[in-house]
């Protein structure tokens, strides 16, 4: 029997805890020091929007962890001794390890801001940012306006919650135009305009120079880069990006760069040490993703594929293909596949968008094969095991389009749009694509 | 916007005070001849009752609902209570047949629903001689209050998409101080319903002449109960209407709930009635309808020619075939979610509710044993019920008839599922009925978990955890368990509202009927991880 410790009781280390616990009698460790008990960091935002409370973001009851053998320590970890095979905790305990995943996550990145410290500044990212934002945004009257920084997923959150309690929101984003590293420049488009239509202040090309203080050190202005021109604010929401957690492993014989170096067997320079995760930045990256992933689903499967390793079925982290969701106010966006913001080379482009506004379907394929690369939707939603088996059995865009209904995901009795996405198609393309009825048979054929 | 709101909820609570308040109000008392022709109608044969109320309630005196009811009580317990005496002093004496004379002076009924009887006829005083007004006042403007606190969320929420922003912030909805003062009022009226109807007889006055109109009679207790029922979900409906307005799933169940509470469970009933048949709810199915099968009400089917006949054929096939096989197509939602009054009013007055259902293990053991326990007593109930009416006997497997259908009517029919199973529901929910003690969602449960095409699929990898589905199950299912491991949902307690897929912010849910194999996927990896690992792990669990 091993002792497996894990840093980290984010999705990363919970998952590999859980798996290697199904695998093996091992006795396992998990220490967080953010909180005691696992919880869904993506659903911090409802708690502050009283759709829930903080203990509907626990996944699990708190017996879960007693009845499956998983000690569960609270506690920030300082240093790790990789030759000795022992962490050192800031409250000058220590434990010892045979194995050691660090999946310490991620924090939000500053850019040096003059400011940036200030009461009254904060990301959104951990549990402690929530009670933050209870303190310095309770109302719209201690805080008549919030700036966010940064425009990307947790920007538009942090903006949804501030106006759900009535707070006026100026949104600086650098780029010129929301996400638009990721997003195609409609989807982008129709996120800036969906933005506005929620009364957000939407500063596109603007970039943050530095925050001002009150006599109290807490933030009473900013000062945008471009013009100079001065905001008044009682919050400042820091939204540009995370960068890895991992300043306690800084000291270690493990070799990080950004984040903790890992081979594709999530393998750190030492053995037996392991990072998933955000924390983890793979040498070489799989395919087309990025070395360090910040997303939910990969810290996921980095873990189920971990517990193998630990568990002696020693396995490369090999992800399928790329999917990914997020939802901007109103607007659910899932993607499967790849859909670049510019379309590379080799590949041809079919955009849809309802007239409304709020609905869009982006397509990308191979210009000569038309097989079939990747979508965007927006307003919609597509299954997942659908394009996951197009994408495996590399199916053509004419496939695809011919089999949307068996591809729709919308809840039952939703307008159906596929006709429409089809008859375009067809239009622009010179084709004669024809709809296939919903057929129970393919949906579930699946591999 | 705001201020109109809080406007409305002003003229909400006047409404609700007046409606109140009415209860106080006015005199009853009868003249003589009044008395005369009730103690005809009801056939009693004993002088000492007519001296007794004609000394109790024909006065000049003004007298309210409250020493109303309690003089009208006293009369009877005086009266019984004599009766009583006589017979244990002729059973002393032996003189059996003095003894046997006795018994036709008793009379027999619920003190307060006598009480009912007579204060419908000595009913005097302004709510009884402007029903209209009085209707407006209560009615109308608690109607009035609701909508215009309701409406103005069409302008306020001016995107549609699911708002339940501030649920947990509220006092209302967040098991505060507001939803205490509703859970007393709801428990308090179901209280004086079941068991003081008198003091709500003016009440029935208000509504005296929408019953003449609909079934020719004036207002029971059912009735305004009835009626009460129709207009809260109606309006209700219309905050649903507004609240899902960009989800069709919500707006069509939403309708069809209100259709057959409408249609069926009030109005065909009254009408019916209104033309000598028996009113007889057509959805409403055994063993939720747990007296179809009491001798009173067999009795009463077949003496009413071929409409009796056809609802006693009409309500046997409903249970043992139109139920499990529409069960088997659609899921227990088909009932639980679009036809059922009970789930009708969980959806609409209790959509605000619906977080409040418990979530953990313990509870769902609970529920499990519960609801099959009462599931099992309603069906022992029945046999026995059953046997007793065909071989005319009292007993059945040791058990009395009239002691079990007794037991059950106020246990389950009167505690359960209305006293707990509404007036609790700020507390605890909008269905701990329907989860934790309806009889046929036991059954529809039972046929949904193992024989069905009803699932909410999950869509392979695409769950956050972030808790949505759970917090908003009205069934206390947590479906993020299932989710997040990519597993579908087939749980027996699954009414399919749907509020689920609503809330999810990564459409991971869908409610759908597909083919039985594969419905039920348990997995252990994921779909969009590594293949060979999904299958070398996926496989072996199978």
């Amino acid at each position: 029997m091993k002792h497996i410790v894990i840093i980290g009781n984010g999705i990363s280390g919970v998952t590999a805890a859980r798996h290697i616990r199904k695998n093996s009698n091992n006795q396992i460790t998990l220490i967080s020091g953010e909180s005691p008990y696992f919880f869904s960091r993506t659903a911090l935002m409802y708690v502050y929007m009283g759709h829930m409370e903080f203990k509907h973001t626990q996944p699990y009851e708190n017996w879960f962890w007693e009845k499956n053998k998983i000690n569960l320590i609270h506690g920030f970890v300082e240093s790790i001794d990789t030759d000795d095979k022992s962490i050192f905790f800031k409250n000058n305990t220590s434990i010892s390890y045979d194995q050691l995943v660090i999946a310490s996550g991620s924090k939000p990145n500053k850019f040096d801001w003059p400011g940036q410290n200030l009461k009254g500044v904060t990301g959104l990212y951990h549990k402690q940012d929530l009670e933050q934002l209870e303190q310095f945004a309770p109302n719209n009257q201690a805080c008549k306006r919030a700036v966010i920084v940064g425009g990307g997923l947790i920007g538009i959150e942090l903006a949804e919650m501030l106006l759900s309690r009535n707070i006026p929101v100026t949104f600086l984003v650098r780029e010129k135009s929301f996400w638009n590293e990721v997003l195609p420049y409609q989807e982008s488009e129709m996120i800036n305009r969906h933005i506005r239509e929620h009364n957000v202040d939407l500063r596109l090309n603007t970039q943050l120079k530095e925050i001002k203080a009150n006599g109290e050190g807490q933030v009473s202005s900013v000062i945008i880069e471009e013009t100079r021109e001065e905001i008044l604010c009682d919050l400042v929401g820091l939204t540009t990006g995370v960068s890895p957690n991992i300043d306690f492993v800084k000291n270690s014989n493990i070799l990080t760069n950004t984040g903790i170096l890992v081979n594709r067997f999530l393998e750190t320079n030492i053995t037996n040490v392991y990072a998933i995760g955000d924390c983890a930045e793979q040498k070489e990256p799989v395919g087309e993703r990025k070395a360090i992933e910040t997303v939910w689903y990969t810290g996921r499967m980095m873990g189920e594929t971990l517990a193998q390793t630990i568990c002696k079925k020693r396995m490369a982290y090999n992800p399928g293909h790329w999917f990914n969701s997020a939802k901007f106010f109103d607007i659910e966006y899932q993607t499967y596949g790849w859909v670049w913001a510019k379309p590379k080379k080799n590949e041809s482009r079919f955009y849809w968008e309802h007239k409304n506004g709020t609905m869009c379907m982006h397509l990308s394929f191979d210009r000569n094969t038309k097989e079939f690369i990747g979508i965007n939707n927006f307003g919609m939603r597509m299954r997942h095991s659908f394009f996951n088996k197009v994408l495996t059995e590399k199916k053509t865009v004419n496939y695809v389009l011919s089999h949307l209904e068996d591809a729709n995901f919308n809840p039952e009795f939703y307008k159906k749009y596929a006709p429409e996405v089809v008859f375009k198609f067809n239009k622009e393309n010179d084709t004669k694509i024809e709809l296939k009825k919903k057929n129970w048979r393919r949906i579930f054929s699946e591999k | 916007m705001g201020n109109l709101q809080n406007l409305g909820l002003v003229v909400f609570i006047i409404s609700l005070f007046l409606f109140t308040g009415t209860i106080f109000m006015g005199s009853f008392h009868l003249s003589p001849s009044e008395l005369e022709d009730f103690i005809t109608e009801k056939g009693y044969q004993n002088e000492l009752i007519k001296a007794e109320l004609t000394k109790a309630i024909v006065t000049d005196k003004p007298l309210n609902i409250i020493e109303f009811s309690s003089r009208v009580r006293n009369a009877y317990a005086i009266s019984n209570t004599y009766y009583d005496l006589l017979i244990r002093q002729y059973d002393a004496e032996k003189n059996w047949d003095k003894k046997g004379e006795q018994y036709q002076y008793k009379i027999f009924g619920k003190p307060h629903t006598l009480s009912f009887d007579l204060a419908k006829k000595a009913g005097k005083g302004y709510v009884k001689n402007h029903p209209g007004l009085m209707w407006m006042l209560t009615f109308g403007l608690g109607i009035l209050g609701s909508l215009i606190f309701i409406l103005p969320n069409l302008i306020l929420q001016r995107k549609a998409g699911i708002k339940n922003n501030h649920i947990y912030l509220k006092a209302s909805t967040n098991r505060g101080w507001i939803a205490w003062l509703v859970l007393i009022y709801l428990v308090s009226f179901y209280l004086l319903l079941y068991f003081m109807p008198d003091y709500i007889v003016n009440w029935t006055f208000i509504v005296d002449p929408i019953s003449l109109f609909l079934n020719g009679s004036l207002s029971s207790q059912w009735f305004l109960y009835g009626f009460l029922y129709c207009t809260i979900m109606l309006i209700m409906a219309l905050r649903m209407y507004i609240k899902y307005r960009d989800n069709n799933y919500q707006l069509i169940r939403t309708t069809s709930v209100l259709f057959f509470q409408i249609i069926f469970a009030f109005l065909i009933p009254e009408i019916m009635t209104s033309l000598n048949m028996p009113g007889y709810d057509f959805k409403n199915a055994f063993p939720l309808d747990y007296d179809f099968f009491f001798d009173w009400n067999l009795d009463h089917l077949r003496n009413s020619g071929s409409i009796g006949l056809f609802i006693l054929i009409w309500g046997i096939v409903l249970t043992l075939f139109i139920v499990p096989v529409m069960v088997y197509f659609f899921g227990k939602r088909w009932y639980c979610s679009w036809v059922c009054g009970c789930g009708g009013l969980a959806e609409t007055l209790g959509d605000p509710y619906r977080q409040h259902s418990d979530k953990n293990l313990n509870a769902w053991k609970i529920e499990r044993w519960l609801i099959h326990i009462i599931l099992v007593f309603s069906l022992v109930m029945t046999l026995v019920t059953l046997y007793c009416y065909f071989t005319k006997s009292l007993y059945f497997l040791g058990i009395n008839s009239q002691w079990i259908k007794d037991s059950y009517s106020f246990l389950i029919g009167v505690w359960f599922s209305g006293v707990i199973g509404t007036g609790f529901y700020p507390i605890f929910g909008n269905r701990v009925w329907c989860r934790f003690g309806c009889p046929l969602a036991a059954y529809m449960g039972i046929i949904q978990r193992f024989k069905s095409r009803f699932r909410i699929t999950t869509n392979g990898g695409q769950c956050i955890s972030c808790g949505n589905c759970s917090t908003y199950c009205e069934q206390g299912i947590d479906v993020r368990a299932y989710a997040q491991k990519g597993e579908n949902i087939v749980r027996s307690s699954c009414v399919g509202c749907g509020i689920c897929t609503a809330v999810c912010p990564r459409g991971v849910l869908k409610l759908e009927n597909g083919p039985e194999k594969g419905r039920i996927n348990p997995k252990d990896i994921l779909l969009g991880n590594n293949i060979e690992l999904i299958q070398l792990v996926n496989k072996k669990e199978k």
